[in-house]
């Protein structure tokens, strides 16, 4: 395991030291070492059960922080995980969009949860490609891969600083993989921080800038992809 | 994401009321969009009754239990109302992304809550409708004012118990028959409360309208008791 360094930085979004996160009284996560800057696109590697989901969602705040230290977007985990939830998205095989409301409806509920502005709700849709004929048509005659970037339009109009994808390729096709890829390079680029738990790691390789394997509860680093 | 686009969440009380607008607005729209309301529920609660005229078959006895009949085909289908209410929220995961983003639990069980009330006086004003069509039921000017309170105070409880026992059944196996197993019992005082006030209301039996205010008194207690246990025990009962 390659020791990371952790300078003081206000770019730092996620700094894990010596993390313990237990389910039930399993210690998923078993001294997870992390640090993961504004921009990056990391790629979370690993075997089912390693901890990738229990890592994802002691960032999002969901999860308490048992031992070790912990901060999000400077959020002590430790002390207020709550206060990082609103500015966390987390994306797992669900997209939490609603069916029978309409692609705009839908992100204009999730940028209202944060007070967006109609103005902000617009600019998400425009970015994520959502603004033509797409953004009056209810969800469920969406495909798979227009739903998902529904729900990052959802996370953009929140203002979320960290996306934390769990698998977020399964049940696209070929062409739903490479608008989502498309998606998440370009939050990326506009500021965003993704972190992306997956096994399809060609795929997911070639989107992130950084990869980490998850073993055993323990975060390994491997460098660029 | 530039610095002003960092959202803050304060966790007061406008915080909630916004949360509350909102999730109401929501389902609301969403019922407009889907007309389950008014293609499934309506037609459902109308069926019960005309079946309950079918089974009694007499107008002496269906003048004399309209008030109880028009109060069960309403707890038969906010039955319906809540497991639909909560199927929204669960089919895509979005209860769980509404409490993973930080939204206050409280804001989303008053908005439910709300939204719940507002579709339940719609049923309510529609099966007493079809008592007087049905039943021959009847009501004065003063009747009609307790038979409004008591739709107010008796669909706020319903929907109060209905939103905090659907947040609890919505996680769980078997939710569709869990969730009948929670709530009528729970809800007995309404329907009591509620078949009385209506009772006096109408007249039935001679009762006189006056003898209905107590029983609009209990079905007042039950609903900001169960709106106000929904609101404070809404979020640890969607966390766990």
């Amino acid at each position: 395991m390659s020791p990371i360094a952790h300078e003081p930085s206000t770019d730092v979004v996620i700094d894990l030291i010596d993390a313990v996160a237990v389910l039930g009284s399993f210690p998923a996560l078993a001294g997870a070492t992390l640090l993961v800057r504004r921009g990056e696109i990391v790629l979370l590697q690993g075997p089912n059960g390693a901890g990738k989901t229990t890592l994802l969602r002691l960032c999002a705040g969901l999860i308490p922080l048992e031992r070790g230290q912990g901060r999000v977007l400077g959020v002590d985990l430790k002390n207020d995980r709550e206060l990082v939830r609103h500015r966390v998205g987390v994306i797992g095989h669900n997209n939490g969009l609603y069916a029978d409301l309409t692609v705009t409806e839908n992100v204009r509920f999730w940028g209202r949860t944060v007070g967006a502005s109609a103005a902000e709700v617009d600019a998400a849709l425009q970015r994520m490609g959502l603004n033509g004929r797409l953004a009056d048509l209810q969800v469920s005659r969406l495909s798979a891969g227009q739903k998902r970037r529904t729900a990052l339009a959802g996370l953009v109009a929140r203002r979320a600083e960290l996306w934390l994808l769990d698998e977020p390729h399964a049940g696209l096709d070929a062409s739903g993989r490479d608008e989502l890829d498309q998606v998440l390079k370009l939050a990326a680029a506009s500021g965003a921080t993704v972190m992306v738990a997956s096994h399809e790691l060609e795929r997911a390789g070639q989107l992130a800038t950084r990869q980490v394997e998850v073993v055993a509860g323990q975060v390994r680093e491997l460098g660029a992809p | 994401m530039s610095n002003s686009l960092k959202g803050s969440l304060p966790k007061n009380s406008s915080t909630v009321i916004a949360t509350a607008r909102l999730i109401a607005a929501k389902d609301l729209r969403v019922e407009l969009r889907s007309r389950v309301l008014l293609n499934q529920v309506l037609p459902f609660a109308l069926i019960v009754m005309v079946m309950f005229a079918f089974a009694l078959d007499s107008d002496a006895v269906l003048e004399r239990v309209a008030p109880g009949l028009v109060w069960l085909a309403t707890l038969f289908s906010v039955l319906v109302m809540v497991s639909r209410s909560f199927a929204v929220e669960t089919a895509d995961g979005a209860l769980d992304q509404l409490r993973s983003a930080g939204v206050p639990a409280m804001g989303i069980f008053i908005g439910k809550m709300l939204a719940l009330m507002v579709q339940l006086m719609v049923l309510v004003a529609l099966l007493v409708g079809a008592a007087v069509v049905l039943y021959r039921a009847s009501f004065s000017w003063e009747g009609g004012v307790l038979l409004v309170t008591t739709a107010i105070a008796a669909t706020c409880g319903l929907a109060a118990v209905g939103t905090l026992y659907g947040g609890l059944a919505a996680g769980a196996k078997g939710r569709e028959t869990l969730l009948p197993l929670l709530l009528l019992p729970v809800v007995a005082p309404v329907l009591i409360g509620a078949t009385r006030a209506t009772e006096s209301a109408f007249g039935t039996n001679g009762i006189a309208i006056s003898e209905g205010w107590p029983w609009l008194g209990l079905l007042a207690v039950f609903a900001v008791l169960f709106s106000v246990a929904g609101a404070v025990a809404f979020g640890p009962l969607l966390d766990d």
